[in-house]
């Protein structure tokens, strides 16, 4: 094998376990950071996302619509679920915590009662691709991009829109926010909804490559937390650059040992980062700048 | 009479509640009909009762960490697993001879107490707080999970004991007593009640001296305000430290306990649902208070139990309902807020 074969397949990998800590932790970063919430029933968004998607795909929709549908309804769902619980415990974050792991129970467990142990799943789309004697599927590559994608979405929407404006105002100070006007509940309520979308459109598109069991939420929801507590308070300066080193663990890991090293992988390097970061990447970054 | 006074005195303080004659004289009344509940009950009820002791160390642990200290440890399971897993890898390997399986429930709590150490190192001194605190516990317990889960194949043993992945180590002997004309083994039947028992009244007696020492209050002063408790002088790292250490070795004690009563652990005793339901336990009971928790475990875990016996896939809702309902109207806990209102009723001192 040469060189360039190698170092491709070495950024593929990359790639792919980028792809996959990004989008896992997406939605539960846009949601801590603008609440100090981590929502435990996470992976039941993805989840929910999935199943969605993989219904209205049955019905012979493309599988793109299908994707954005299963973003929608989690979306929905998530309004809901803050409406219902969620608002009435902003005063307590680590109470919200509790609350969304009984949510996490419920979900898990109701899917399980309405709809069966599985569900049939759709093919993963586009084939693969040949490179140096290797295989590579180019589901994978769309996947890479979409995570770009999505980084680039949130920071347009968060820097260039007035939905933008009125959420930073909130994070930054709540009161002077609702001060000048800015109803701070509905800001909380989108940018739940907005998480809950994000974990849905991971699940639609992670769908198509998986099997879709009630419990599939756990799978990504370790490496989700991994990414935040690496990354802190901060999308773009946090998330971004955690998935971005958490990645290049990953992938190591994995192709040396496997799946479950690359896991342990993650897992020791978190622990060591808080030990030397206690506030992330971005709390490491915002305090040099400051 | 003067010993003994001060040792109730040590009993009783602003971190517990229930004080006075009365409260201990309810207290003997329950411990005497505990004790003679065996006689009246059959060999089935009196294992099973065993089975929902077990679990009340784990939940009692939890109640210290979360509930005094304010530190949201999520990966009670993990070293409920640890202890567990010890347990069958020592006995199995050592056999049960010379009271061998009362050494290895030491090891084995020791074991899950030493990995709460260094886990609790990297956490509390490196000052996690809050949030992360319980997700990086949680991740924890999901990897250990996964990590046991994909032990099945033979390369996997440690001594003679296979730790057979998803299917979980078994046959591993029961709590067995060394006596003179021939060892008493503890089957899940009234001896090993007993035996559980004394260990629950001796925990939960421990843990009322221990919250109402100066360690406990210390403890509670950090949960109020971390940063007014390290001004006052006192290493807030240590303390976490001690609740954390103390609690993961209750976990683990409850981990071994379950294991010699099915003679049966697995991996998904640590799994994201095993863990969520000590959560609900003392959540529910009321956390801040280890007689609450005591109750409330007892309680919850029985009203569970009769659940999966009539609709055994609902449990799980219910608990997930009864969590969110805790949290959004009582939470302080069920129990907890009870107990305060009859307190307040009868016009008692104290903020009981």
């Amino acid at each position: 094998m040469d060189v360039g074969t190698l170092a491709f397949s070495a950024l593929y990998q990359f790639g792919d376990a980028f792809a996959f800590l990004v989008l896992s932790a997406c939605g539960l970063a846009v949601i801590f950071g603008m609440m100090g919430v981590i929502n435990l029933a996470h992976g039941e968004f993805i989840m929910c996302g999935a199943y969605v998607t993989v219904s209205v795909a049955h019905t012979g929709l493309p599988l793109p619509l299908a994707i954005a549908c299963g973003a929608i309804v989690s979306a929905m769902v998530g309004a809901l679920v803050e409406l219902i619980v969620i608002r009435h415990l902003y005063e307590r974050p680590l109470d919200t915590i509790v609350a969304t792991w009984g949510l996490s129970l419920i979900a898990t467990q109701g899917t399980l009662i309405l709809l069966g142990s599985t569900m049939a799943g759709v093919g993963t789309p586009f084939g693969s691709f040949q490179m140096g004697g290797y295989s590579y599927s180019l589901y994978r590559l769309v996947l890479f991009f979409m995570a770009l994608a999505v980084l680039a979405g949130l920071y347009a929407l968060f820097n260039w829109t007035r939905f933008g404006v009125m959420a930073r105002a909130t994070i930054q100070v709540p009161h002077m926010a609702a001060a000048l006007g800015v109803d701070t509940r509905l800001v909380y309520s989108l940018t739940f909804a907005l998480g809950a979308g994000l974990a849905g459109l991971t699940g639609g598109l992670y769908a198509p490559t998986m099997t879709l069991v009630p419990t599939m939420g756990t799978t990504f929801i370790m490496e989700a937390f991994v990414t935040v507590v690496v990354g802190g308070a901060d999308v773009f300066l946090g998330t971004a650059p955690a998935a971005a080193v958490l990645a290049v663990v990953k992938s190591v890991m994995t192709s040396w040992q496997g799946q479950l090293f690359g896991q342990i992988g993650l897992l020791v390097t978190v622990i060591i980062v808080i030990r030397v970061l206690p506030k992330g990447i971005s709390g490491f970054l915002l305090r040099e700048r400051a | 009479m003067n010993a003994l006074t001060r040792f109730f005195a040590r009993l009783e303080g602003p971190q517990t509640i229930g004080r006075g004659p009365g409260f201990w004289i309810g207290f003997l009344v329950v411990l005497t009909g505990a004790c003679l509940y065996p006689q009246f009950s059959d060999g089935y009820t009196v294992g099973n009762t065993v089975y929902f002791f077990t679990w009340v160390f784990m939940a009692l642990g939890l109640s210290l960490i979360w509930g005094y200290g304010g530190a949201l440890s999520f990966g009670q399971t993990a070293f409920f697993g640890i202890a567990g897993y010890s347990y069958g890898i020592l006995t199995i390997n050592f056999g049960a001879a010379y009271g061998f399986t009362l050494v290895a429930v030491v090891l084995a709590v020791a074991i899950a107490a030493l990995f709460a150490v260094l886990l609790g190192y990297f956490l509390f001194f490196g000052r996690i707080s809050g949030v992360f605190l319980g997700i990086v516990t949680l991740s924890v317990t999901l990897v250990l999970e996964r990590f046991m889960a994909q032990t099945a194949g033979p390369e996997w043993r440690i001594g003679s004991a296979r730790l057979n992945g998803f299917n979980g180590m078994s046959n591993m002997p029961p709590l067995t007593i060394p006596w003179p004309g021939g060892d008493i083994v503890l089957f899940p039947d009234v001896q090993l009640y007993y035996v559980v028992l004394g260990l629950l009244v001796l925990v939960y007696l421990l843990l009322r001296i221990l919250v109402n020492s100066s360690f406990g209050n210390v403890l509670v002063a950090i949960r109020e305000n971390p940063e007014r408790a390290e001004m006052l002088g006192y290493d807030i790292r240590k303390y976490q430290l001690g609740a954390f250490v103390i609690g993961a070795a209750l976990a683990g004690l409850s981990g071994v306990l379950y294991t010699t009563w099915g003679q049966y652990i697995t991996p998904s005793s640590m799994g994201m649902t095993a863990a969520a339901l000590p959560i609900v336990w003392v959540a529910v009971g009321g956390r801040s208070d280890i007689t609450s928790t005591l109750i409330g475990t007892l309680v919850v875990l029985s009203a569970f139990q009769a659940l999966t016996i009539h609709g055994s896939q609902y449990a799980l809702v219910v608990m997930g309902i009864l969590l969110v309902l805790t949290v959004l109207i009582a939470p302080r806990g069920l129990i907890l807020s009870g107990a305060s209102r009859i307190g307040r009723l009868f016009g008692k001192r104290g903020d009981a």
